[in-house]
């Protein structure tokens, strides 16, 4: 049985994502060091969420994990506080994880919220944002925005997938079998 | 832009799904978790749990409906009612919904769309108005505040609301239509998404509203039955209404 840490630091709805790592016969556990696999979850404000990373250590713990190339999962906000800095909040440092930075969104209704297609792929994903993040580590795209990026043991989303029906469980399930 | 969504409406009361014509005779008609994931296999982008009666000894029924939801369902979701302050909020959110909507508490101290935004992330905030011949009214379109709907959509913008929920009450439960040009001047004064709600009858009258707003939010067209929202689901692809692949 593949162990699932995720990072609580006090934000957001924590709740869904390991309700969908559970559905998926994943071990849930409080150790987000020696995990099989450990999630980064995160909505809300960027300053506040990485104050809370820092206050609980976790910032640390993500950062040897990495080096020692182990599996870590970005989700959202999760994905935009591993790049190197965010707009967000008049600018705020990020992990450092992911080369890059996340932007405000400038074109369309923001936040895009709503199931829009990632590419590449066949499936459609629940977005909910206001940022994105512009890296050179992108992986996929939706609709010209990065949905998807990775650099050795990190991937980060943009899209929800604990949110985003049976095509969030199929990615989820990607996401355990490869840890 | 994402796809459209269609968003069915569920009426809770003390934890139950209820009917009623705005608040009177309230009927249960069954549990919101199942009928919730009924919506969910047949398609439902998103819902919304709207606490009707929201009084202080229903809140652990609500928290306990949310959590349940949450635990049974892949699809995000709104509850709505009785959300005060930041503490009701959080409370929602922890236990397991993705936003919350503000009515009427927001209109009598609109710093709460403010305070919410700041601690839960705009995409988090819903600004639900209720809208009669262009003006906002408060408790459940009772009471006329003399505000114009489209200014306050645009002050509950600027305050950080994420989402405008906007439901007109002139066209609500006549089956005629939604109210596609209050609809289409709220949606062309912000820039957040709008969410069209009240009146729909028939397929058309989604697709016309999916041409002004984001999403369409589905209540007595669906009739608390999963089976409607499919085959309107199919009517609309029918129209050349983009909808999501649900499987």
């Amino acid at each position: 049985m593949t162990s699932v840490a995720i990072c609580d630091y006090g934000a957001g709805n924590v709740r869904s994502v390991a309700v969908a790592f559970r559905r998926l016969g994943a071990e849930l556990v409080d150790d987000p060091a020696g995990a099989d696999l450990t999630v980064l979850p995160g909505v809300g404000s960027a300053a506040s969420a990485m104050a809370g990373l820092r206050e609980r250590g976790v910032d640390e713990t993500l950062r040897d994990r990495f080096a020692a190339g182990r599996p870590i999962l970005g989700i959202c906000l999760g994905l935009q506080l591993a790049l190197d800095e965010t707009e967000e909040d008049g600018g705020v440092r990020g992990l450092g994880l992911l080369p890059g930075r996340a932007v405000r969104l400038r074109a369309g209704r923001v936040p895009r919220i709503g199931w829009a297609p990632v590419e590449p792929g066949r499936e459609t994903f629940y977005f909910a944002h206001s940022y994105a993040a512009e890296t050179p580590a992108a992986t996929a795209h939706s609709e010209g925005l990065v949905a998807a990026a990775a650099d050795g043991s990190f991937l980060g989303v943009q899209f929800h997938p604990e949110k985003s029906g049976a095509a969030g469980a199929r990615f989820l399930q990607e996401c355990l079998s490869r840890a | 832009m994402p796809l459209p969504r269609l968003i069915p409406c569920l009426d809770v009361a003390r934890g139950r799904v209820v009917k009623g014509v705005r608040f009177a005779g309230l009927r249960e008609v069954g549990d919101p978790v199942e009928l919730g994931a009924g919506y969910s296999d047949a398609g439902a982008d998103e819902l919304v749990f709207l606490d009707v009666k929201a009084t202080a000894d229903g809140r652990p029924l609500l928290l306990e409906l949310v959590a349940g939801v949450a635990d049974r369902l892949a699809i995000p979701f709104t509850v709505g009612g009785g959300v005060r302050g930041v503490v009701d909020a959080e409370a929602l959110l922890l236990a397991g919904a993705d936003k919350v909507a503000v009515n009427t508490a927001a209109i009598e101290r609109p710093a709460l769309v403010s305070e919410l935004a700041a601690r839960l992330g705009s995409q988090a905030v819903v600004l639900a108005i209720d809208a009669a011949g262009g003006e906002v009214y408060a408790r459940a379109g009772s009471a006329c505040t003399g505000r114009g709907a489209v200014e306050w959509a645009q002050e509950g913008e600027a305050r950080g609301a994420g989402e405008i929920l906007l439901t007109s009450i002139d066209a609500d439960g006549t089956r005629n239509g939604y109210d596609l040009e209050l609809t289409a001047a709220v949606a062309a004064a912000v820039s957040v998404p709008v969410i069209a709600s009240g009146g729909a009858g028939e397929a058309r009258h989604v697709a016309e509203a999916l041409g002004v707003a984001q999403a369409a939010l589905l209540a007595s067209i669906v009739h608390e039955n999963p089976a409607r929202l499919a085959a309107l689901r199919a009517e609309l692809r029918g129209l050349g209404v983009p909808l999501r692949d649900a499987a």
